[in-house]
């Protein structure tokens, strides 16, 4: 009822808004919205629908799942290949130490290492331990996010304070530096050490991600409508407030498995990731760098795969973001 | 699924119920907000009864405090900085604002239920609005998913929802306004509560529809017997389905009575303003008078009648005096004016 319509129009206004039942239209035939029956619709479909059209996602998906494989099942990439038999056998006599012998060729892809040993099957039996600490580092770090974001953002108060300060103090760790002082004074580094080290220095960042998302989140009427319905806190958090709030923590885990498949090879570089014999991408960068001249293949390789490795994961983080930020579409 | 309510248990959340109290009785409520820089009084001596079977309207313009005494009621206000600072809500002579959490939640949904403005916004955008709704029976009821889904489709028929069947796996942003707001309606009503609380249920709904929705509200309630409180800024709404109205004016009730009191012969100078500020068909030709100047700042409340300075009955007197809200011509009549018994004389 705006001051712009006519007087004839305020009087037709009027009797709609002050008339009485009998002069409503029937419930039962208006308001019908055509409804079709196209495929059900949600933020998670949604953006699935966006990601499957988007080449950037369908490629680094692509990668991301080869590299999974190549770490669960390492033989599926080796059992045609020429010189598997020579997986435990290296030679020292085939040693790319000596100029001019163990390049890449037929029988050997990516050329033999300094110990006579096949690059190929190193290269491929590599992928594991990075995947593997990427992997566990991200779920590790997540779960704090989940659950301490959530209490947080949720509560409030003292308790908000208490974790968002002590969270800040963790957060000026520096990473690199952090895991490199505590795995230097650890005796066995392996894959479990690497990764609780990183998750116990990484998780700040995706922790104060969740508890922004989840203040803001809160503040929806759709949780205030939630508790006037009788709903109790767990409830709310675990129905109303984490499905709602994620999104944006999904993106920055995936990215975030690329910059931990990155950390650990720099710690394996710097000499404080995982330990000889076993076999990673960052080990072998480490082994290669003082032959950068003489043997080129040995940093090529691996930095290669562990490079491809890191932008798969980006790129999915950035795909996801393309889908799941409702604010891009 | 259309039990009465009216009689209701003679428990509550383990109190004992009064028999001869009213639904819902809000006496003297007082609710401040304190912030850093001051503190709001957003409800002042705010009392209202609602008795079974009854529409109570609750009239005012936007930051009036008729959406703070709502939330005071269902014990949702966020505090900090809101702090109910005085009053009493009994629900069936059962005190609210003492009980603990615990009981408290236990009223929500089961005895006093809301709806609110924007029901998209009012809906979770993740989940289906069937399973939102059979969410509502399976953990206040503990029945099967099954079970809780057929009851679901029923309450969403009930609700007028054409193809609930089909319906009922669609998300919030699939449904038009008015069907939003009906599922939400569905999902307030789910465990059939006494009273129901309809925060500006129409606001956001074209006119059409909100003749609708209000039609559909109306026919629940003579199904149900329940009391409902209907918040709202728009008189033609009111005029629709309201058997009693407050007009509320700066966090404070300046008027109650009928509806036909009301709109036949305003007791308070705002109510009348808002009545002139609206068309009718009797007005053709003649310009709507606006109530000029803008509504107070609750923190640097004007001092006399908080009205007076928009007033244009205003005299000396209404600059000092506060004028209590007095009863007047009965009983359910009343008004918060100096110069009440001068008001109709105003009248163009």
């Amino acid at each position: 009822m705006s001051e712009r319509t006519t007087d004839k129009e305020q009087d037709h206004v009027y009797e709609r808004s002050m008339g009485s039942g009998p002069d409503l239209p029937n419930l039962d035939e208006v308001d019908l919205e055509p409804h079709e029956d196209g495929p059900e619709a949600g933020l998670w479909s949604d953006a699935w629908a966006v990601l499957r059209r988007n080449p950037l996602f369908i490629v680094s998906a692509s990668l991301i799942v080869l590299f999974i494989v190549m770490a669960l099942f390492p033989r599926l990439f080796t059992w045609f290949y020429p010189g598997e038999q020579n997986v435990e056998a290296c030679s020292l006599s085939l040693s790319s130490n000596v100029p001019g012998q163990g390049r890449p060729s037929a029988e050997a892809w990516f050329g033999y290492d300094i110990q006579g040993c096949d690059y190929y099957l190193r290269v491929i039996n590599g992928a594991r331990i990075s995947i593997f600490v990427g992997m566990f580092v991200t779920v590790g770090a997540v779960i704090v996010a989940l659950t301490f974001g959530s209490i947080a953002g949720y509560y409030g108060k003292t308790i908000d304070a208490l974790i968002a300060r002590i969270t800040d103090v963790w957060f000026a760790i520096p990473t690199i530096l952090g895991a490199i002082v505590l795995l230097s004074v650890m005796g066995n580094r392996g894959v479990p050490q690497v990764s609780m080290v990183l998750i116990v220095l990484g998780w700040p960042s995706m922790l104060r991600l969740m508890r922004s998302s989840v203040l803001s989140t809160k503040e929806m009427d759709y949780v205030l409508a939630s508790r006037a319905l009788g709903a109790r806190d767990r409830r709310l958090i675990i129905k109303h407030i984490i499905p709602n709030s994620i999104a944006p923590v999904i993106v920055y885990a995936t990215i975030y498995v690329g910059v931990i498949i990155s950390a650990e090879a720099a710690l394996s570089f710097l000499g404080v990731g995982v330990q000889l014999p076993a076999i990673s991408w960052g080990l072998m960068i480490n082994t290669a760098s003082a032959r950068i001249i003489n043997a080129p293949h040995l940093l090529f390789f691996p930095g290669l795969f562990l490079s491809i490795t890191v932008f798969s994961f980006i790129l999915m983080g950035d795909a996801l973001r393309d889908a799941l930020d409702p604010k891009l579409r | 699924m259309s039990t009465t309510v009216a009689t209701g248990p003679a428990e509550v959340a383990g109190h004992t119920t009064d028999p001869d109290a009213p639904l819902l009785e809000v006496t003297d409520l007082r609710v401040e907000f304190r912030m850093r820089h001051g503190t709001v009084v957003a409800n002042d001596s705010v009392s209202y009864a609602l008795e079974a079977g009854e529409t109570l309207a609750i009239l005012g313009e936007s930051g009036s405090g008729k959406s703070v005494s709502a939330q005071a009621i269902m014990g949702i206000i966020d505090s900090p900085p809101g702090f109910i600072a005085g009053g009493s809500v009994r629900y069936r002579g059962v005190e609210l604002l003492t009980m603990p959490e615990k009981q408290r939640r236990t009223i929500r949904a089961n005895h006093i239920a809301m709806i609110f403005q924007d029901a998209l916004t009012a809906l979770n955008p993740v989940f289906s609005v069937g399973f939102q709704i059979a969410e509502m029976y399976r953990v206040h009821q503990g029945v099967s998913k099954k079970e809780a889904t057929e009851k679901a489709i029923e309450l969403l028929d009930r609700v007028k929802i054409p193809a609930a069947r089909e319906r009922i796996d669609h998300y919030p942003h699939e449904f038009s306004g008015g069907m939003r707001q009906r599922v939400m309606i569905a999902m307030a009503l789910a465990l059939n509560p006494a009273v129901l609380i309809a925060d500006e249920p129409t606001t956001a709904l074209d006119v059409t529809v909100q003749a609708q929705v209000m039609q559909l509200l109306k026919e629940l309630q003579q199904d149900t017997g329940m009391g409902l409180i209907l918040i709202t800024h728009d008189l033609g709404v009111v005029a629709e389905v309201a058997d009693r109205v407050s007009v509320m004016y700066a966090g404070r009730i300046v008027e109650t009575g009928s509806i036909q009191d009301i709109y036949e012969r305003p007791r308070h100078p705002y109510t009348l303003g808002l009545m002139e500020s609206l068309p009718s068909m009797d007005s053709r030709g003649t310009r709507l008078e606006p109530i000029p100047g803008s509504p107070p700042d609750l923190q640097n409340r004007p001092t006399g009648c908080a009205f007076h300075p928009r007033c244009r009955m205003a005299r000396p007197r209404c600059a000092t005096d506060d004028p209590p809200l007095l009863t007047i011509e009965g009983a359910g009549r009343s008004s918060a004016c100096h110069y009440h018994e001068e008001v109709h004389l105003e009248r163009g």
